[in-house]
């Protein structure tokens, strides 16, 4: 890596300062903190050395290493439709009115083959490049549970119960209808702080596309880790023999496995194995799993913080939860 | 963290996902088939890296920069325990933690040939917990698998099944009974020959069945290349 002596060039620039500020130059600090981490290795490993904290780093490298790969395909895409595809494309392909243009991209959402990860910068791409926020939100909470490679996973987690595919389809996809819909209704455009950062940035398309790419893994990638913390804590403090006493009740159930998509954060190519395995819950609560997991947990709450502004998760995230536990009980009611 | 040091990053973690693709090392925490997906993802991190610096290098320095993501600084945490903890695969402590994910087989196959007979962690236990044994003829079975102690002590033979990562790798336990060495220790691998001995017994967590094995000789063996059993994800 190259030290320039005028490295405080992009240090923290919030607050405006001389040039050459007093404060640590971030190359600086990178090397004495990997300096530190490098030197104080062998108390490091002993403080992880104990069961509990093994299992944590376990699960949250596990998670992490993950999700790169998704994320880092997400990122090459929003990068590609913000640098590559013009804006007037997507104004051709989505219906002009926003009440079809909201189911149109909900179903769209088939075709990103991949996990939650990958959905959110590319949802982001799509509202920078004008799309209507309703659309790119459905789109957003849709793609990662309607794709062919999670239902595939599902069909096969649930040998013999086609119904569960159908079902987790079709709940996942008025779920996100529903919730582009709600937007359009009462969501206000001050609430959703799109980033200013665009394809203005850089001379050249190849500068621009690259600056994206690093802009986005950096920064999604800061989220990622802060939800497979998360992740990795509650998996490792939240003990199991809880969900028995849980599947009991049918009300006390469906929560219960609302709330666990929520702490799991698992990928959504993985969860219907995990929602499987929970032999004692009844089908409608493993469905409300598959549709709640996909469009809200930790790690994708962190991450839609990060993209579209903490005001905007605070109050998205609520209403996806409550409507994807409606949407989910009601579907299972009908079809499971 | 300026661009230089986000360059830095981006060459450091893409190194570490190269690495872990191209040893073992991903295996205790994802998936095999993971691993194009992540020598792809680690290639382009180094080539976001390149094009930084190289862009960086002839960026006009006049120019007004844009507030870089200080969230960013996060990701040297998953890069540190990849390159200097490396932690194991999930052992015992989980194991024990999880209920059995033993699931009823559509069917079962022909036993593989030879005597005793090789299987799967996941392959005898469901003979014996749902075909009461009867697709096993009597034979002499071979598994292998980690060992763990209950908190009565009690052993059982364990192998994580795992779809995607870790993070939701589930247990699959078989209880162990008849000629066990005198030491037990948990996590230690062990290939155990023995046969099927009739009844079952709850997992305390999620109430899964868990079939018992009659134990007639024990070896220590190397952990496996892949410690988790993937049989489920063809």
């Amino acid at each position: 890596m190259a030290i320039t002596e005028d490295a405080p060039l992009g240090t923290d620039v919030s607050r405006a300062g001389p040039p050459r500020s007093r404060r640590l130059s971030s190359p600086l600090a990178l090397t004495l903190t990997l300096l530190t981490a490098v030197l104080a290795q062998s108390p490091i490993r002993g403080a992880l050395g104990t069961p509990l904290m093994q299992s944590w780093t376990t699960v949250f490298v596990a998670v992490t290493v993950q999700a790169l790969p998704f994320l880092v395909l997400g990122v090459l895409l929003s990068a590609a439709i913000a640098v590559f595809v013009p804006a007037s494309f997507f104004a051709r392909a989505l219906p002009r009115r926003p009440a079809l243009a909201v189911p149109v991209a909900g179903v769209a959402g088939a075709v990103l083959p991949g996990c939650e990860c990958a959905s959110v910068p590319v949802a982001g791409a799509l509202v920078r490049r004008g799309v209507t926020p309703a659309a790119a939100l459905a789109f957003l909470l849709s793609a990662p549970a309607i794709n062919p490679v999670v239902l595939t996973a599902t069909a096969v987690a649930f040998p013999g119960h086609p119904e569960m595919v159908l079902a987790r389809f079709l709940a996942s996809l008025l779920v996100a209808c529903a919730m582009g819909w709600l937007w359009q209704r009462l969501g206000r455009t001050d609430w959703l702080r799109t980033p200013a950062r665009g394809a203005h940035e850089g001379a050249t398309k190849g500068e621009a596309f690259w600056g994206a790419v690093r802009h986005d893994v950096m920064h999604a990638g800061g989220f990622l880790v802060l939800g497979a913390t998360a992740a990795a804590t509650l998996k490792a403090a939240v003990p199991a023999h809880w969900l028995r006493t849980a599947a009991g009740t049918p009300l006390v159930s469906v929560l219960a496995l609302a709330a666990l998509a929520v702490l799991l954060s698992i990928c959504s190519e993985a969860d219907a194995f995990v929602a499987a395995s929970l032999t004692q819950f009844s089908p409608t609560a493993k469905l409300v799993f598959l549709v709640v997991g996909p469009m809200i947990d930790l790690k994708l709450f962190a991450m839609q913080a990060g993209t579209f502004g903490r005001g905007f998760a605070l109050r998205f995230a609520p209403a996806t939860f409550a409507l994807a536990v409606a949407g989910a009980v009601l579907t299972g009611a009908v079809l499971l | 963290m300026n661009r230089q040091a986000q360059a830095a990053v981006l060459f450091l973690l893409g190194g570490a996902l190269l690495h872990a693709g191209t040893t073992d090392l991903y295996l205790r925490y994802v998936k095999a088939g993971l691993r194009p997906l992540l020598l792809a993802a680690g290639a382009v991190l180094i080539a976001a890296a390149l094009a930084t610096a190289w862009y960086e290098r002839r960026r006009d320095r006049e120019r007004h920069p844009h507030p870089e993501p200080r969230v960013a600084w996060l990701l040297l945490l998953p890069l540190l325990a990849l390159i200097l903890i490396a932690p194991p695969a999930l052992g015992s402590y989980s194991a024990l933690r999880s209920g059995t994910a033993l699931q009823k087989p559509y069917g079962y196959g022909p036993l593989p040939a030879g005597d005793p007979v090789p299987l799967s962690v996941v392959d005898y236990a469901s003979r014996a917990a749902y075909g009461h044994g009867r697709s096993l003829h009597g034979r002499a079975v071979r598994v292998t698998g980690f060992l763990a102690l209950d908190h009565a002590g009690r052993p059982y033979l364990v192998r994580m099944a795992l779809n995607c990562c870790a993070a939701d790798a589930q247990p699959v336990k078989i209880a162990l009974t008849g000629a066990l060495p005198p030491v037990l220790r948990p996590d230690a691998w062990l290939e155990v020959t023995g046969t099927y001995a009739p009844g079952l017994t709850h997992d305390p967590v999620n109430d899964g069945p868990i079939p018992y094995l009659l134990v007639t000789a024990t070896r220590p063996v190397q952990a496996p290349r892949d410690p988790y059993d993937e049989t489920w994800n063809t």
